[in-house]
């Protein structure tokens, strides 16, 4: 049971939502934009967040396209895992979003509220990451379309009025070879050990990672040391002395066991990438 | 901050003042609809499964007042369906405390995915949690389903 009381309101405009957040805010509220409502009611009903006023985005017709054509493929923040999964127009999301949490829970969580919210393993960036994306959103100064890498820099960096409104991709990226692997300390529905996601374009390898630091991430620097024409043992060992946090130690699994497991998720993902030649 | 809506429960219009911070499965239970239960209220033994629109919610994890204008159906609007049935042919129960939210993931699976290869099967069963461990009988009785729609 969520122990405040939330007023709810379900705009059908961007403009409406934008609106609404401001006069809220100047009514001396604290309203929240609100995807499919998991991460809020939990974190809520644990006394980790408050708000007293919540916008539903997923009436927001922006928000609920998924669209592919011959050179870009959008995906609304309002669309549920379940859905993207479903269609599956870009493969290398589909299997990250197919690990995210379950099925049913799958059927709730949005992208944006993936990408966007306070649990930091946000999983579903990583392929966006990996293809140069491009990210729509919306706010008081109006809508805006940015490269992802302005935007995400451990996570989304958003002032509180504005929401993620659309991923965009260009289609390229969803003929690239591409693996993703989610190792956990024991189950198939639970938070990484270990996420890697890695495509490769142009013959150079692109890895982005979750579970590994206390943010997401995809490092240039790790990548250059991965691309090194040196013995793969040697490429992992110095791509892991780059990352650019330390290792996560915390409940799900010590820093050591998680480097155990990224150096194998590693060489794994670079085999299945590179064959032989690794 | 409270409200009166109508939700739409199981083919009928139901008239209830709920808070707006209210989870569906409270205003759930306040009108009677135990078959819903509440487990972890966590979001993740699936013990209070309930469909919207058709779609398995896990009804702890969204608030009732975002189903205003769509379907909810609960185990109470299941009558005699053949995935019921087929808990009871193959005893997949124990203690039945799960077994509301595991029957109405698995009609709509059997309903929506009738041709469900394994893969599939599973990932949507990893959604509810059964502390009998009754799993196999569980797969065993949506298997058969499956199996019945496709003679």
């Amino acid at each position: 049971m969520i122990p405040f009381d939330v007023a709810y309101y379900r705009p059908s405009t961007i403009e409406e939502a934008v609106q609404l957040f401001s006069s809220l805010e100047a009514e001396g509220k604290r309203p929240l934009y609100y995807g499919g409502g998991t991460e809020f009611i939990t974190l809520a009903r644990l006394g980790r967040t408050f708000a007293d006023a919540v916008i539903d985005l997923k009436s927001l017709p922006e928000c609920r396209i998924l669209s592919v054509t011959a050179h870009e493929l959008t995906f609304g923040a309002a669309l549920s895992l379940s859905t993207i999964e479903e269609a599956n127009s870009f493969p290398l999301l589909t299997k990250a979003v197919r690990e995210i949490a379950d099925r049913t829970a799958r059927n709730q969580i949005t992208l944006g509220g993936n990408i966007c919210g306070r649990i930091f393993y946000h999983e579903a960036v990583l392929p966006f990451l990996l293809a140069d994306s491009r990210v729509v959103i919306a706010g008081k100064e109006g809508i805006s379309e940015q490269s992802i890498h302005e935007v995400f820099e451990q996570y989304m960096r958003l002032s509180p009025s504005q929401f993620l409104v659309q991923v965009k991709i260009d289609a390229v990226y969803n003929k690239l070879p591409y693996v993703h692997t989610k190792r956990r300390q024991q189950g198939n529905t639970g938070y990484p050990l270990v996420t890697v996601a890695a495509l490769k374009k142009d013959e150079k390898l692109r890895v982005a990672f979750s579970g590994v630091c206390p943010f997401p991430f995809r490092s240039l620097e790790v990548e250059e040391r991965l691309n090194r024409k040196l013995p793969l043992d040697v490429r992992i060992a110095n791509a892991i002395e780059a990352l650019p946090s330390p290792v996560l130690d915390d409940i799900e699994g010590s820093a050591n066991y998680r480097l155990f497991v990224l150096r194998h998720a590693l060489l794994d993902v670079i085999t299945a990438l590179e064959g032989e030649s690794a | 901050m409270k409200s009166e809506v109508i939700l739409h429960i199981n083919g009928e219009q139901r008239s209830t003042v709920i808070r707006q911070a209210d989870t569906l499965l409270v205003v759930l239970r306040h009108l009677e609809l135990t078959g819903a239960k509440p487990g972890c209220l966590n979001g993740d033994c699936g013990a209070c499964t309930v469909l919207v629109n058709d779609t398995p919610i896990k009804s702890c994890m969204m608030l009732a007042i975002e189903t205003v204008g769509q379907e909810i159906t609960t185990i109470e609007g299941l009558h005699d369906t053949a995935i019921q049935r087929a808990f009871v042919e193959q005893f997949a129960f124990q203690c039945g405390y799960c077994t509301p939210g595991f029957v109405m993931n698995a009609y709509a699976l059997t309903t929506q995915k009738p041709d469900a290869d394994e893969e599939t099967i599973r990932k949507w069963l990893e959604s509810n949690i059964c502390r009998c461990t009754s799993y196999q009988e569980i797969e065993q009785a949506v298997r058969s389903v499956l199996v019945q729609k496709k003679r």
